[in-house]
């Protein structure tokens, strides 16, 4: 059962044009950041969106709580139309989806006490008594493991890891349904990371969370999720179970993330690389296919024909002509 | 002999707050030839580490120790004969291309610097060099590319212009300071494997700084682990990462997610580093460690060889012997 649904949803940013550019009269131009993506996530799951830098995984993720408006589209939860929500609705709504961010660092109040950050969170909504406040604050922190007395120091007493907690804390003290955290650990060394996976696995499943991992890191995806969606330059290109898309990639995208990924195994050394080129403009999305400039196996056809996401043939979808 | 050997390197940054050690006696060898990995987490002295060996420090840095390049010692040498290895003999290759490159200056001028610093080739001579260089990093059009600044270049190609302007006066080292960590992973791959075919062409020896233990077990054939300004535990990559005999080693790649089953609790390293703004007695790693015994609290373990080549830093290393699977 799909706690949010997405159906074709885009968002593209103007970019900025010089005067000259504006004096002679070149086109304006977009940045085609989302395109056309539509996508489920169910009730209970984790969900990993995977690509590389200005795929369009982050302005994705801020479309699905509304940080960014898309240009088009829909987007369901829980039943409701998420885009036409409005006044207490819209405030109902921004409680059971909140968000982790990145960066611990910078999505903190510096000034405020972090019982003061969790209490704010608490207030705004309404979720618990003025008296019970102290209470619930106690709570959370023991939730994500930060002793009690952390509630009276400040964010910049707390170390990178220390401070994820908090962010994530925060996102808990409303009681959400639907947690999006994009790239929440990509800031943190890889043993302070392995805590805060941890954190994130040990809280869905005690608290019965639906989860949105956002990462570049297909190590942790692989680890973590149960499902995935790849997306290359505005478009999912891949979706389906975790295991099954590790095991046998279908789209050419794919299969070279996951060979490019270095393993933490000595030995396998090989001296082809994953994919030749790089990603396109996304101010000037190539025809086609977006991957058929890097694709060892283009056709004609993917010059001309933009893939549609279906199973053609498989147990996942793929936006791939020539998978089947 | 070792082409480049650095003993006791010792360096401490004076800061407003009192000094910072951040390299803490580093000793290490690269032979002709070969690819070193020096890895560790944010704080581990590694790029300080690099930097040191030639001379590109801050002025507020005290580096002591010895670095010897071709036997002859590196920090005695006199300016003039300094330049002409810097550069010339040993190159470096950056994190970040857009900071490293000189924004006003097309890539053809930077490289052409180098080869006039270093090679008696003439005008004529530097231009046919300057395309053959971005053709070996592959830049497609190199004609066409000499001309452009760095901001036409792509973040991949940045990086394959800068290792290009390395490689003009065709070092016999390259010392690369997390060179793929801004890139993106099939970009990083790319980069990596240019590196691996230009070591292996040219006969250069690479020194690879890098926080990725992947990155290491692809590319590397010794590697060197170091944790607090201090070097744990060097080895080839096999022995090291198959058979780590150093806690830190030790935990650090059993908290990566790897083969283990999806889901499954990983294994974080509890706590943070020492503060490297005081002395740490004993063992850097004691406080963190499961393994600690009541002298790693008080005496510094010295590096010791276990089998061929395979030297580590601690007094666990016996028992640390068994096989993980990574």
């Amino acid at each position: 059962m799909s706690l949010l649904s997405v159906r074709g949803i885009s968002k593209r940013f103007p970019a900025r044009r010089g005067m000259v550019d504006m004096l002679r009269g070149r086109p304006k131009l977009a940045v085609h950041a989302v395109e056309q993506v539509s996508l489920e996530v169910f009730r209970g799951e984790t969900l990993g969106i995977v690509g590389e830098s200005g795929c369009g995984k982050s302005t994705l993720a801020r479309c699905l709580v509304r940080l960014h408006e898309p240009d088009a589209g829909a987007i369901d939860f829980d039943g409701a139309d998420v885009l036409g929500l409005a006044g207490p609705e819209r405030r109902a709504f921004n409680r059971r989806v909140q968000m982790v961010f990145q960066d611990p660092y910078s999505s903190l109040n510096p000034r405020m006490t972090v019982g003061a950050t969790l209490g704010e969170a608490l207030m705004v909504h309404n979720v618990v008594p003025k008296a019970e406040i102290p209470r619930r604050v106690r709570e959370l922190l023991d939730l994500v493991h930060l002793m009690e007395n952390a509630a009276e120091r400040y964010p910049h007493e707390f170390s990178g890891g220390q401070r994820q907690r908090i962010g994530i804390a925060r996102a808990l003290a409303v009681e959400p349904s639907l947690i999006i955290a994009d790239e929440p650990v990509s800031a943190l060394d890889v043993s302070v990371q392995a805590a805060i996976v941890n954190l994130f696995m040990e809280l869905q499943d005690r608290l019965g969370l639906t989860l949105v991992f956002i990462t570049h890191d297909l190590r942790l995806v692989k680890h973590m999720t149960h499902r995935v969606a790849v997306m290359y330059l505005g478009r999912i290109v891949e979706v389906g179970p975790t295991a099954e898309i590790f095991a046998a990639p279908r789209h050419p995208y794919t299969q070279a993330l996951i060979r490019a990924v270095p393993q933490v195994k000595p030995g396998r050394r090989s001296g082809e690389a994953a994919v030749m080129g790089e990603l396109p403009s996304p101010l000037n999305p190539p025809p086609g296919c977006a991957f058929h400039p890097r694709c060892p196996v283009a056709t004609a056809a993917c010059r001309e024909t933009v893939p549609g996401l279906e199973a053609r043939g498989g147990a996942w979808d793929v936006a791939c002509l020539l998978a089947g | 002999m070792s082409l480049l050997s650095v003993e006791n390197l010792h360096v401490t940054f004076s800061t407003p707050r009192g000094p910072v050690h951040a390299v803490d006696g580093v000793s290490f060898g690269v032979g002709a030839g070969e690819v070193l990995g020096i890895v560790g987490e944010s704080g581990s002295g590694k790029s300080v580490t690099l930097r040191a060996i030639p001379k590109l420090l801050h002025a507020n840095a005290t580096v002591s120790g010895t670095v010897r390049w071709r036997g002859e010692d590196l920090h005695a040498m006199d300016d003039a004969r300094l330049r002409a290895v810097r550069g010339g003999q040993v190159a470096v290759v950056f994190q970040e291309p857009m900071s490293a490159l000189n924004p006003v200056l097309p890539i053809g001028v930077q490289i052409d610097e180098v080869l006039t610093a270093h090679t008696q080739f003439d005008a004529a001579a530097r231009r046919k060099r300057g395309i053959e260089l971005l053709g070996l990093v592959g830049i497609a059009s190199a004609a066409t590319r000499l001309g452009q600044f760095p901001h036409e270049f792509s973040g991949g190609m940045r990086q394959r212009a800068m290792i290009a302007i390395a490689l003009a006066a065709a070092p016999a080292l390259l010392l690369a300071d997390e060179p793929t960590t801004a890139l993106d992973v099939t970009i990083q791959d790319q980069i990596l494997k240019l590196l691996l075919r230009l070591v292996g062409e040219l006969g250069m020896a690479l020194v690879l700084v890098t926080h990725d233990l992947g990155v290491v077990a692809e590319t590397c054939d010794r590697v060197a682990v170091m944790y607090a300004g201090r070097l744990c535990e060097t080895g080839t990559v096999h022995d090291v990462f198959l058979r780590p005999h150093h806690a830190y080693t030790h935990a650090l790649l059993r908290s990566m997610p790897g083969e283990g089953a999806a889901r499954s609790m990983l294994v974080p390293i509890p706590g943070q580093p020492p503060r490297i703004d005081a002395p740490v007695p004993g063992c850097a790693f004691a406080p963190r460690c499961t393994f600690t015994e009541a002298r790693c609290a008080t005496t510094r373990p010295a590096l010791v060889a276990m089998a061929d080549g395979h030297e580590s830093a601690c007094y666990a290393a016996a028992r640390l012997g068994s096989e993980i699977a990574a």
